[in-house]
């Protein structure tokens, strides 16, 4: 019942504020969707410790379809994995529907915003607590769904209906993949049951399926389809084009979809299907190849960009880069881990950046701030605390996820360890660098706004910071209290991830050199001292490097021309099809013959049947002896043969 | 079967009899008074034709023919004449309003419409040749004369003449039929023709090349009062031209009277032949529908875009006898009663188009009726919407009924057309509900007085929407009616 609470409470509020948020005004709307959240939040508190290390078991709720052997039921499956995951949503997700209340507060639209939060919750929900694959797939849409209405909840801005439809089409792409996944499961497994499905992976481990006439080892397509989905979904390198475009989207809706919660879904995915991926090595290598190239590929944009939320959202699709590799390398756990810590920090990231921009009048533009942290002393000190756990300052919660990532990845067998290591490493540099970049160019050196900007310049009300400060005691403390996590013996998930015996990585990277220990620290080091340098102290530095290394800047700046890249090679052709079809097919054919043709047919019809009414006696008279020799004829001559 | 009681065994026809002595009695009412005589005639006249359909109904239907085998009761004829004279007295009391304002309001209208209703009830009892003329001409000279009431005014005497005219030859075509078929097969009544054709040696049910013509020519006769194509063209002009009451009652109870008699001479005497004649029907109904359909569209008046629709649904309505079957017969019943509602209706709002004091009649004056005066816009929303064949009207179910015997009979192209011309049919009985609904009001019209008229519409719309909620004593009866019919 609890987690029936737990799960639906968000629901009711969804639906409460979305339907008659007229009747109950803004702040009755506020009032119910906060409440239902905090209900919500305060179960998966219970909800947490209750799962961690107790044995996985069911909530069924209700039969959803039963066909033949194709039986799916609404069920909500509890387990330290799910556990983690409610934990993780509905307190973040109460924390920011509170925060809301203060951002939103000019917005004349309340109700629909919070009514869309809670609903985005509520699938979030449904999505880890899910039994089965169609279940998941019923919350992995459902998610979908409310982030594309959240980007473009400001629909009068055409730019965020673009950033919103870019979002859901991207994700298509991704679901493709997810979907061609579950019909490999129930080709494979007969069923759609994650019971089912894990219980038979090792029976499967030599299966094979054909695909184009080719045999495939079956685990290794399911895996890969599956990590497709979530490539789409956790916007990895190649699907993760909409990302950043989603930061147009109301700045709660970026710190709690695209930072801490939604975007993880993939990372959560590919954990609950660990029993799946332990059989299929070459799908991790694929997980762990594409991750790593992630972290790095999106940390080198985020040394260029300028806008604030932009910076993070990178930020975001690195750090998801580094969950990926650590599931790849074996340590699901770690990669969870790092998800559950990152939810934290990254939320309170954007939540400080949204802050940053209310007080900047809705300015976003970092070289347009600077020297702010006076004015806005508590939002700076979040700030700091958010960066710090970002880049892995010791004990905080980052320090001990990526630590426990990158240890992961030196100590793991897979094909591309060292790989994800090396550019783990580098990544971890350049994260400090562009988070110290963020730090100094918002908050310190010189203000860059203008006059009328900088008079307006205050913190945010208590509703905004108090959320700021639990997620910063979060940011801080969250790796301590998680550390079970990736403990040697796995007894926190108790069977929620399986890991094949086999695989030794979570015992093995508590066994290595120092040297790989103290790496990440250095690379934060590094990258601070650099960014402090940089920005503080020779602030000529930047443009001198930018313009020295002209091409590569260039390149990264332009996001290594990604977008244009899809532009050219799918968009354009894509609406050249559709444009040739539209004018060519169906405006100059199905239209013309169809129903423009028929129309006009029915109209010429129309026309010369009603001439045929002269007024005239004798016509009408003719016409009658015409009709009668008519039927005469047709019977002398055809009628009886 | 006649020879035991030979003589004067009128029961069954009491509801005529009634009829003409009533007809007769109002005659010399109205000529006694002087200023008030259509005022007196008319509610008389009305209530005559009531309580003619009331023996009717309770009259016995299962008697032998009478007069010789001349004229036949039964649950067919009883059906269709109370759908007759309730529609012909409803048409009465539509006129009263009109012809006041018009000051047409002379006894002899209702006694018109008293006497051809009265035509229209033995045709549909009709059982020989005989009679079939007889009641037609009964039913048609009164028709002519209503046409031409408006005398004083050149559309109403043209479209008289017209119908005179045109009508004075289908007339001279049936005959000419009649005596074919006569002349071939020796007999003219309908019993005696049917058990011959049943009767042919081997099985082989051959009609002579002779009486096949004259069957062909009966059938065009028909189609003119049916209003068929090829023998429709009178109808647009005639009903534009007559006075709107007449139309209504023109586009009402003769239609039926009309269809029943065809559906008695082609199933009964003709029967046992209905592969010789299907092809005819098949070919009238597909040209009506077609022709109903088209030439509507791009009528500007509003009573000779009825007139087609009128066309176009006769054709409807032969699909089901061109099925030939008991289900086809039911189908037919079904659709004219419903057909019979939804026409009376919508003349109801025609009569109420008056702008200061002025019938007008053109489709645009409707423009923005909803905003000026939403009831009346419901009900010809209703109206056109049950006419198009929209479910759940009762406009739907009436084709519905037609179509599906026909598919049963094997005719699918024909229920295909069907469908297709009531598309472009929908056309445009759609655009008067976007007329009334979407577009910029007209002035608007006078506030109706007249409570008889709004009781008329009101009724009528709820028996159109109500139809498919309580479709059972129609159903039932037309069953009936329907067995009565096949041998």
């Amino acid at each position: 019942m609890l987690y029936v609470i737990l799960v639906f409470a968000p629901l009711v509020g969804a639906i409460v504020a979305g339907l008659f948020g007229r009747q109950i005004g803004d702040r009755g709307a506020q009032i119910v969707t906060c409440g239902l959240m905090g209900l919500s939040a305060l179960f998966s508190v219970i909800a947490i410790f209750s799962t961690v290390g107790a044995e996985p078991f069911r909530v069924p709720l209700f039969t959803w379809m039963n066909v033949a052997t194709f039986e799916v039921d609404w069920a909500l499956r509890i387990d330290a994995l799910s556990g983690v995951m409610m934990f993780v949503v509905s307190f973040i997700s109460f924390f920011i529907h509170v925060y809301s209340v203060g951002y939103m507060s000019h917005d004349k639209s309340i109700p629909r915003f919070m009514s869309y939060l809670s609903l985005f919750t509520f699938a979030m929900l449904m999505l880890v607590t899910s039994d089965n694959l169609i279940q998941l797939f019923f919350g992995w849409e459902g998610v979908g769904v409310a982030s594309y209405l959240l980007i473009g909840f400001w629909y009068t801005k055409p730019s965020a209906c673009a950033a919103a439809i870019k979002a859901f089409l991207v994700n298509r792409v991704g679901d493709v993949g997810l979907m061609l996944g579950i019909a490999v499961c129930y080709l494979l497994f007969d069923s759609v049951q994650y019971d089912v499905i894990f219980a038979g992976a090792a029976a499967m481990a030599d299966a094979t399926v054909v695909v184009f006439g080719g045999e495939f080892h079956a685990l290794t397509v399911v895996g890969i389809l599956l990590f497709i989905g979530a490539m789409g979904k956790s916007a990895q390198l190649g699907l993760h084009t909409w990302l950043p475009d989603a930061m147009e989207g109301p700045t709660p809706v970026s710190a709690l979809i695209h930072a801490a919660t939604m975007v993880t879904a993939g990372v959560f995915l590919v954990a609950r299907f660990s029993p799946v991926y332990e059989y299929a090595p070459v799908a991790l290598a694929m997980v762990a190849f594409i991750g790593a190239s992630t972290a790095i590929f999106a940390a080198t944009i985020g040394l260029t960009q300028f806008d604030i939320k932009r910076v993070i959202a990178y930020s975001t699709c690195s750090q998801l880069g580094y969950m990926f590799f650590a599931c790849g390398v074996g340590a699901y756990s770690a990669g969870i881990f790092h998800l559950y810590t990152h939810a934290f920090f990254k939320a309170l990231l954007f939540l400080g950046a949204g802050s940053v921009i209310h007080a900047m009048s809705d300015e976003q533009d970092m070289r347009k701030m600077g020297g702010i942290w006076r004015k806005i002393p508590v939002t700076y000190a979040m700030m700091w605390i958010g960066t710090l756990a970002l880049v892995g300052f010791p004990f905080t919660a980052g320090f001990y996820s990526k630590d426990a990532i990158l240890e992961a990845a030196w100590a793991s067998t897979n094909s591309f360890h060292l790989y994800a290591f090396w550019l783990g490493i580098t990544a971890a540099v350049l994260t400090a660098f562009y988070s110290g970049r963020l730090i100094f160019m918002t908050f310190h050196g010189p203000c860059r706004a203008d006059e009328h900007v900088q008079s307006h310049i205050h913190e945010s009300p208590k509703v905004m910071t108090i959320p700021l400060g639990v997620l910063a005691a979060g940011a801080l403390l969250a790796g301590f209290f998680g550390y079970g996590m990736i403990a040697e013996d796995g007894s926190w998930w108790a069977g929620a991830i399986f890991s094949h015996p086999d695989n030794t990585v979570l015992h093995d990277l508590h066994y290595v050199p120092l040297w790989v220990k103290l790496s990440p620290i250095v690379a934060m080091a590094v990258g601070l001292g650099l960014s402090y340098l940089f920005y503080m102290r020779m602030t000529e530095m930047p443009g001198r490097v930018a313009s020295a290394l002209k091409p590569l800047h260039t390149f990264f700046y332009n996001k290594w021309y990604f977008d244009e890249l899809y532009d050219r090679i799918f968009v354009r052709p894509a609406k050249a099809l559709g444009l040739g079809l539209w004018r060519g097919g169906d405006q100059a054919i199905i239209d013309r013959f169809g129903p423009d043709g028929v129309a006009a047919a029915a109209l010429a019809t129309a026309r010369r049947a009603s001439r045929l009414q002269t007024g005239f006696v004798y016509h009408y008279a003719f016409a009658m002896l015409i009709g009668v020799a008519f039927l005469v004829s047709w019977y002398m001559m055809v009628g009886r043969g | 079967m006649t020879e035991a009681l030979p003589a004067f065994d009128i029961v069954p026809a009491l509801p005529e009899v009634f009829l003409l002595l009533a007809g007769m009695a109002l005659l010399v009412v109205g000529a006694m008074r002087d200023k008030d005589a259509s005022r007196v005639v008319t509610p008389l006249a009305a209530l005559a034709l009531l309580v003619a359909a009331l023996f009717v109904i309770g009259a016995d239907k299962t008697a032998d023919p009478i007069f010789s085998g001349h004229f036949v009761f039964d649950s067919f004829a009883a059906f269709l004449k109370v759908v007759i004279l309730a529609g012909s007295a409803v048409s009465i009391v539509l006129a009263q309003g009109y012809l006041e304002d018009q000051e047409l309001d002379r006894f002899e209208f209702p006694l018109l419409i008293l006497f051809s209703s009265l035509g229209m009830c033995m045709m549909v009892s009709a059982n020989s040749f005989l009679a079939l003329y007889m009641a037609l001409e009964l039913q048609s000279l009164p028709l002519y004369v209503l046409a031409a009431f408006n005398r004083d005014q050149l559309r109403s005497t043209e479209a008289g003449l017209k119908y005179f005219v045109l009508g004075a030859l289908a007339s001279g075509m049936l005959l000419y039929g009649c005596s074919l078929v006569y002349g071939f097969t020796g007999t003219i009544l309908f019993d005696d023709l049917g058990a011959m054709l049943l009767g042919t040696e081997n099985g082989t049910l051959e009609l002579g090349i002779g009486a096949l013509v004259g069957l062909v020519f009966i059938a065009a006769g028909l189609a003119f009062k049916l209003s068929a194509v090829p023998f429709h063209m009178w109808a647009p002009d005639v009903y534009e031209g007559a006075p709107t009451p007449v139309t209504a009652f023109f586009a009402a109870a003769p239609k039926v009277a009309a269809v029943g008699l065809t559906l008695r001479v082609l199933m009964q005497p003709f029967g046992p032949v209905a592969g010789e004649w299907q092809q005819i029907i098949v070919f009238i109904a597909i040209a009506s529908m077609l022709l109903g359909a088209f030439a509507a569209i791009r009528q500007t008046n509003i009573k000779r875009l009825l007139a087609y629709s009128g066309i176009g649904h006769i054709g409807f309505a032969l699909v089901g006898l061109a099925a030939g079957t008991e289900r086809g017969i039911y189908g037919v019943l079904i659709y004219m009663t419903i057909y019979l509602v939804m026409t009376l209706g919508t003349f109801t709002v025609v009569l109420m188009m008056r702008r200061q004091g002025r019938y007008i009649e053109t489709i645009d004056d409707l423009a923005g009726l909803s905003s000026t005066r939403p009831l009346m816009a419901a009900a010809m929303a209703i109206f056109m919407f049950s006419l198009a064949g929209i479910p759940p009207l009762a406009g739907f179910f009436g084709k519905l009924y037609v179509f599906m015997a026909a598919v049963e009979a094997g005719l699918t192209p024909l229920a295909v057309l069907g469908v297709l011309a009531s598309v472009v049919g929908a056309y445009y009985y759609l655009r008067i509900v976007k007329l009334m609904y979407f577009d910029e009001p007209a002035e608007a019209f006078d506030r109706q007085g007249r409570l008889e008229l709004q009781a008329i519409c009101a009724v009528s719309a709820v028996l159109v929407l109500g139809f498919i909620l309580i479709p059972g004593p129609l159903l039932a009866t037309a069953q009936a009616a329907a067995a009565a019919l096949m041998p």
